[in-house]
């Protein structure tokens, strides 16, 4: 966090049909309604978080990650992560306040892998969803399916890692927790964190730019993340692989699918760093067992199914 | 008696059931048959990409980038988007070299 990038703060999501997709995250994942806006767009929160939304869905004719944005600690640091950014040659973009609902301005940028991501300092606090700011409770009674604990990361697909690596890293204060090296010692899979999560956003290489690989939610333990497991076959959902375990981060894990074809992943547990911490490294010739670690190979859809 | 209808795919030559309401790629599934690539089901990934080469059916929706308008009318669809009306008959896309996590 040392130029102050604090979090992951938000993330858009296309869908194709928005009731279908409104009913898997607030069913199924157990994101909660917060908000809706003129240009249809819906908000969602899950509910340890603070501000109000941190998902936005919007309908369109082809799903996929609109942006992702950070949450910086205030205006100063928004200010000087700005300057840097344009000193080190991105365009950014100004986003007026308010754009989003209740969210202040945003900067906005796109980096080398092709996403879009943002930067913003002030959004509404409306605090934990169903317990009070003193003396809660442990947790709400009302949550729905697998009452997801917070939107922790995206997995994004694209060229060009370590330009992208090098404005994270260099410019926006990330630091490198887990990274997969092929034989020549280029890096095709970078997971990179401002806090002692493993990651809070990570990268795979695809000659494609811009792809959408899962937007991930926390679970406490593995119990919960064999009742998801439960209720997605309960609700007959689209399952990609699990519950396994990833070698990379070592989080327990189980990927599935909106109903607009977007990854979404709910997990426990997984590795801490800190920034004294050297990069893990995975060998790309051990990646079947670096991405999953029980079987041991990949399946097919890890490396072509994105959105 | 339920109507059900035949799907034939043309490059493996295999073939299987679907009931009304039900998607191909998920009546292939269900029958444990893989000549349509799976992927995300859900109209998204563009994977299970297909053409039609006789009969009727419904769409759901399909992502534009994988089946842009002229596609349609050509009578390509995703295996997961589509509702068969009467039997059909359907051919494989040839498989693109899909991304690979290599340099
Ligand atoms: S399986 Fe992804 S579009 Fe059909
Ligand atoms: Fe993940």
């Amino acid at each position: 966090m040392k130029k102050g990038v604090m979090r992951p703060g938000h993330v858009q999501i296309r869908v194709l049909d928005m009731d279908e997709a409104l009913k898997h995250y607030t069913d199924l994942l157990g994101l909660i309604e917060t908000d809706r806006d003129d240009q249809g767009r819906v908000y969602l929160k899950a509910w340890t978080e603070v501000d109000k939304f941190s998902v936005v869905l919007r309908e369109a004719d082809e799903p996929g990650m609109d942006f992702m944005a950070f949450k910086v600690v205030d205006e100063t640091a928004l200010q000087q992560l700005e300057k840097d950014l344009v000193a080190f040659g991105v365009e950014v973009e100004q986003i007026p306040e308010g754009e989003l609902k209740d969210c202040g301005r945003r900067i906005r940028f796109t980096v080398p892998s092709g996403h879009a991501f943002e930067l913003f300092a002030d959004k509404l606090y409306t605090g934990k969803w169903g317990v009070t700011d003193v003396n809660p409770e442990a947790w709400p009674r009302g949550l729905q399916g697998m009452k997801a604990v917070r939107f922790d990361h995206c997995l994004l697909y694209g060229p060009e890692l370590a330009a992208t690596y090098d404005i994270f890293v260099n410019v926006l204060g990330f630091h490198l927790a887990e990274q997969v090296l092929d034989p020549e010692g280029n890096r095709i899979a970078q997971f990179l964190t401002v806090s002692m999560k493993e990651h809070d956003i990570a990268f795979i290489h695809h000659e494609e730019k811009g792809k959408f690989h899962h937007a991930s939610f926390f679970l406490e333990t593995w119990e919960d993340v064999l009742r998801a497991a439960d209720l997605i076959t309960m609700t007959d959902t689209s399952i990609d692989i699990g519950p396994t375990r990833h070698g990379l981060t070592h989080g327990k894990t189980i990927y599935f699918f909106d109903p607009s074809g977007n990854r979404n992943e709910v997990f426990c547990g997984g590795d801490y760093t800190y920034p004294d911490h050297k990069p893990v490294t995975w060998q790309a010739e051990q990646l079947g067992k670096a991405i999953f670690y029980h079987d041991r190979q990949l399946n097919e859809r890890f490396l072509t199914v994105l959105t | 008696m339920v109507q059900t209808f035949r799907i034939c795919e043309q490059h493996s030559g295999r073939s299987f059931i679907c009931e009304p309401g039900q998607s191909v790629l998920k009546a292939m599934e269900q029958q444990g048959l893989r000549c349509v690539p799976v992927g995300c089901r859900g109209g998204g990934c563009g994977l299970c990409k297909v053409r039609v080469l006789a009969g009727d059916y419904e769409c759901g929706k399909m992502s534009r980038v994988h089946i842009p308008p002229d596609a349609l009318a050509k009578g390509e669809v995703l295996a997961c988007r589509i509702y068969p009306q009467s039997d059909l008959a359907i051919e494989c896309q040839p498989q693109q070299a899909v991304g690979q996590v290599t340099k």
